[in-house]
């Protein structure tokens, strides 16, 4: 394991590489998420405020 | 076949099947993107000349691949709304700047992490760096000038402009280590007929490119939806789409 872990002397450069990767890929779900999510609410709000003023 | 192309061009259809695609996409891919990093860390052996260093490949070059491909879709993308006047096809544009931004700046800093312990350096000005580096601007050019423009439709033509514009630099980062002389290593795999890497090496390789290439679609089927909805928020169907979250689900037809 331990042997694994030091990736034959490249330990620093292999694991920041899988890291940062992980870190990317996680950012990318979360924000393309929250996006949708605050767009929906937006929105909603928008349309049920248009719905107050019956002139629309 | 019609009437499927006819159904994809009408945004709340392509809302909801994007809806109901995204979250398997994005499954798949993660599943495909743990069994790539798994076969490229454990399984794969280490290079002769580069030791374990090298397994940095296996998400530097998806990274580089997506970075390109995506680039490439953006701007196909962009030439279809402008030529057809499709406004489905400039919001995959739009949307697909943004992970196509994020897979750039992996590529440039896995590839720094990469040459720092083989070049003994992180970054040299040549012909691939840099023009990875150029691609990485377009990207932010293109994001720029469409946040630049209040008028949806006045930002996706600009934009569509730059993106067609700027696919001159892909054959150029393709190229470019035939083309000049770098420290950028040639490309392993896409000479598949006669590969430069044995089959241990390569499979995880695959299923990384793969998974990555999933994992565009699944984030690129939600943002879209985010762009159909603010598009349309006028569209009766938006009003049917927000119903779980309008008062009294009023808008029921």
């Amino acid at each position: 394991m331990t042997e694994f872990l030091e990736m034959g002397g490249y330990a620093k450069y292999v694991w920041s590489a899988f890291g940062l990767t992980l870190v990317v890929l996680v950012a990318n779900i979360v924000v393309a998420q929250q996006q949708f999510r605050s767009v929906r609410t937006r929105l909603a709000q928008r349309w049920a405020n248009q719905q107050q003023s019956p002139d629309l | 076949m019609w009437t499927w192309f006819h159904k994809l061009g009408s945004p709340p259809h392509l809302y909801r099947l994007a809806g109901k695609l995204a979250p398997w996409l994005l499954w798949i891919a993660i599943v495909l993107i743990a069994v790539g990093t798994y076969g490229g860390l454990v399984l794969a052996p280490p290079d002769y000349q580069q030791g374990d260093g090298f397994r940095i490949i296996y998400v530097h070059a998806p990274s580089a691949w997506m970075s390109m491909s995506i680039y490439t879709v953006m701007a196909t993308a962009s030439a279809i709304g402008l030529i057809w006047r499709m406004k489905l096809a400039f919001a995959v544009a739009a949307a697909s700047a943004p992970v196509g931004a994020s897979f750039t700046f992996l590529a440039l800093v896995t590839g720094a992490i990469w040459g720092q312990p083989m070049w003994g350096t992180w970054w040299v000005w040549d012909a691939r760096l840099t023009s990875e580096l150029i691609l990485l601007f377009v990207y932010f050019g293109y994001m720029g000038l469409r946040a630049a423009f209040s008028e949806v439709q006045k930002a996706d033509r600009a934009s569509a402009v730059l993106a067609i514009v700027g696919v001159v630099n892909l054959p150029i980062i393709h190229y470019s280590v035939v083309w000049w002389n770098t420290l950028h290593q040639v490309s392993t795999v896409t000479k598949l007929d006669n590969p430069s890497i044995s089959m241990d090496m390569l499979w995880p390789l695959l299923v990384m490119i793969v998974g990555f290439n999933l994992f565009y679609i699944a984030i690129l089927a939600t943002r879209v939806r985010s762009e159909v909805l603010g598009r349309e928020r006028n569209a009766r169907w938006v009003g049917e789409a927000l119903d779980d979250l309008l008062p009294e689900n009023r808008v029921t037809a």
